[in-house]
């Protein structure tokens, strides 16, 4: 069904964490954008839809104080607004946003951090565009600090704080940007298992919580009004998200799910793991009993590698890409 | 990332050194004595009551230097003496092997059966000195006390943290190439067979519901592997099985470890200045501070032993062709802030071997300990 492409070779290996893939297709220019991040350093490459031409650049966790120790990054990822693309990057002491193509930051937001450390890590983790013009990014707290974003400059400001989860966010997802209605159009995720369902506006409404079983549930997903959500325990589970109504559970993975991603226009899921296993399946919602369906389409074995991104590269699942742990390449599969 | 990786850096690396002088004193016919005051000397370092408490506050892990300097302090807490090319193998060796152990690690939280699997050998080393038994036992309870409460999504960033600190080394072990448990280029073997760790189901179903919460269909896809259920769950308490092996002493095999490494040592990438941070250099003194000092009365000899035959290996790499491909960059860090971060460590670091190790051992080019340290 896929088959393997040629790997992008990046400057630095992919460090354990989840959701570590960022991809932004920009069309009118036959480019895709990948972010993998290195510990202290995102690197970004510039990919020409011929396959000739590759562009690299790395971006740091910006340091007030060179004399502290490096901040780690959490995570990197695209917010594409109706407006603009940005780039979100979030460290262990703040949020950087970027311009898409990584050449300017924007807007720096510093993490409260206590003077003497505490057992608790600070960071900020999970990342998602919502609405006309809103970036919604969680932290170690489990708050979600939602940002107002103009369509133009660096005028980002801070409106408001979500407060729904007590553990630690580890993803955040939407759908419905731009015109579409939907009942709720954001998700987040927190380190308990725990699932929060928001409809963004001028003022965020918590629609839903779904509640976890202690494991972390550690990559989220929102397509037509369905969760989809993978745990540490390898499963994934597809709830209604306004009701919480449990669609369907897979056992999907021998160890922690790193990455989940969906190609809206064709339902197709990507599913990733420590296990060394890439999978794709396909969601089909049935209208009269208005359930999903999961079915499984294709594995994928990255020999030796604990997987640590996989994304969709096109809005139909034509193609993938995968990173793990340690490696220094983008992994490519398309359709054959 | 995580605030709580120190104790475990420490008891996982301090065990894996202990696992490996152990088997090296035996071989080269050490006397029982002797062997017995270096396993006591250095168990009763590392589990210092001092030394623990620092480790046990809160606190980020910091670079591979500083860990170097403390992993070499605990050695020399003892009446042996290692030089600094020995130490720098030692190092890479056990640094590989807790990789090999986190990578491999069935769930997050079976990280603490690594360390309980550690910390129950070293009890066995220093079984015949109680002082030093009720150390570790001392410092095992307050391991279980601080840790247990940890959920698996902490346990997670703890990992997380440890393999950002570890990722790209790939220092070939020849014990970890012979049982196979590592490629020839380094990485560790991933296998997708085997029993799946305790609490996670055998991939292969996929189960769907109906609006009232009931189970209409059952269906099943092909894992890509061959997967079986998981066994017991290892203890946590202070004694009993831990079922996983990870963590237990693997050099049983009564010869040499060697490590591959081409002539240029590994340095880590460090895209910041290579400036040793104010908080790391105040962690390092607190940490030398707090461990008990050896001081060996002149008239006590204390012995020198050479780990691992440099010349040896060097022949065995050439042999191997390692000239082909290189397995990590080298990088020559002399920015002249650097200077000034060697003759704080220095300072820190005072009472480091003071003695010259003997001519005819195979001190490389007789660096000294502190040149060594301009080396990383």
């Amino acid at each position: 069904m896929y088959h393997k492409e040629k790997s992008i070779q990046i400057k630095n290996s992919a460090s354990a964490l989840y959701n570590n893939l960022g991809v932004l297709r920009i069309a009118p220019r036959s480019l895709t954008y990948f972010t993998v991040v290195h510990a202290n350093v995102v690197n970004m490459v510039s990919a020409s839809w011929d396959g000739l031409n590759y562009s690299h650049r790395q971006l740091q966790s910006k340091e007030p104080n060179v004399a502290t120790s490096t901040s780690l990054i959490m995570q990197a990822a695209f917010c594409a607004l109706p407006s603009r693309d940005l780039l979100v990057v979030t460290s262990q002491k703040g949020i950087q946003i970027y311009e898409s193509d990584g050449s300017t930051m924007v807007y720096w937001h510093a993490l409260d951090t206590p003077d003497t450390p505490t057992d608790q890590a600070v960071f900020a983790r999970g990342i998602s565009a919502v609405g006309n013009s809103y970036i919604c990014v969680g932290d170690s707290s489990g708050s979600i600090l939602v940002f107002d974003v103009p369509s133009k400059g660096s005028n980002i400001t801070l409106s408001d704080v979500l407060k729904g989860h007590k553990k630690s966010i580890t993803d955040i997802a939407s759908e419905c940007s731009g015109s579409q209605d939907c009942i709720a159009d954001l998700i987040s995720a927190d380190d308990g298992g725990n699932l929060c369902v928001w409809k963004s506006g001028e003022e965020f409404q918590r629609f839903n919580n779904i509640p976890g079983f202690d494991i972390s549930c550690t990559s989220v997903k929102l397509w037509k009004g369905t969760a989809v959500a993978g745990y540490g325990t390898g499963q994934i589970r597809l709830y209604e998200a306004v009701t919480g109504i449990l669609h369907a559970e897979v056992n999907a993975h021998a160890r922690w799910i790193y990455s989940l991603d969906i190609a809206p226009f064709s339902g197709l899921l990507l599913s990733a793991a420590e296990d060394s296993l890439v999978r794709v399946w396909h969601l089909s919602i049935k209208p009269e009993s208005l359930s999903v369906e999961v079915a499984h389409l294709h594995n994928e074995c990255v020999t030796d590698t604990q997987i640590c991104g996989a994304k969709f590269c096109d809005g139909d699942g034509h193609a993938f890409a995968v990173t793990g742990y340690d490696l220094s390449e983008i992994i490519r599969y398309t359709q054959s | 990332m995580s605030m709580r990786t120190l104790p475990l850096v420490f008891i996982n690396l301090g065990g894996e050194m202990l696992y490996i002088l152990d088997q090296r004193l035996q071989a080269l016919n050490t006397s029982e004595d002797n062997s017995e005051k270096v396993m006591n000397g250095i168990v009763g370092a590392m589990f210092s009551k001092d030394f623990m408490d620092e480790l046990l506050k809160p606190q980020q892990l910091y670079s591979h230097r500083t860990l170097k300097t403390v992993l070499t302090r605990i050695a020399h807490a003892s009446i042996m003496r290692l030089n600094p090319a020995s130490m720098d193998r030692l190092y890479e060796l056990v640094v590989m092997a807790f990789k090999y152990q986190i990578f491999l690690c069935p769930r997050p939280k079976d990280l603490l059966l690594i360390t309980y699997n550690h910390i129950d050998t070293i009890r066995e080393l220093v079984k015949d000195t109680p002082v030093v038994v009720n150390q570790v036992g001392e410092t095992h309870r307050k391991i279980i006390e601080v840790y247990s409460s940890l959920s698996e999504g902490e346990f997670q960033l703890l990992r997380q943290t440890l393999l950002i600190f570890f990722q790209d080394m790939h220092v070939r072990v020849s014990l970890f190439l012979k049982i196979q448990v590592q490629n020839p280029n380094g990485r560790f073997a991933l296998s997708t067979s085997g029993p799946v760790p305790h609490g996670i189901d055998v991939p292969g179903l996929i189960r769907t519901f109906d609006g009232k919460g009931r189970e209409v269909r059952r269906s099943e896809f092909p894992s890509g592997g061959s997967y079986s259920s998981s066994v017991r769950e290892g203890c946590f308490e202070l004694h009993g099985d831990r079922v996983i092996r990870l963590g237990t002493d693997m050099y049983t095999v009564n010869h040499p470890e060697e490590t591959h490494t081409p002539k240029h040592t590994f340095v880590k990438t460090d895209i910041t200045p290579n400036l040793l941070a104010k908080e790391e250099l105040n962690l390092l003194a607190r940490l030398m501070g707090s461990m008990k000092a050896e001081k060996e009365p002149k008239a006590e000899t204390g012995f020198w032993i050479n780990l691992f035959t440099t010349d040896q290996e060097e022949e065995e790499a050439g042999a191997s062709g390692l000239a082909e491909e290189p397995l990590f960059e080298v990088i020559h860090i002399q920015a002249m802030q650097d200077e000034q971060v060697t003759t704080e460590l220095a300072r820190i670091a005072g009472q480091f071997a003071e003695e010259e190790p003997p001519g005819n051992l195979n001190s490389s080019k007789g660096d000294d300990l502190l040149a060594m340290m301009d080396d990383l």
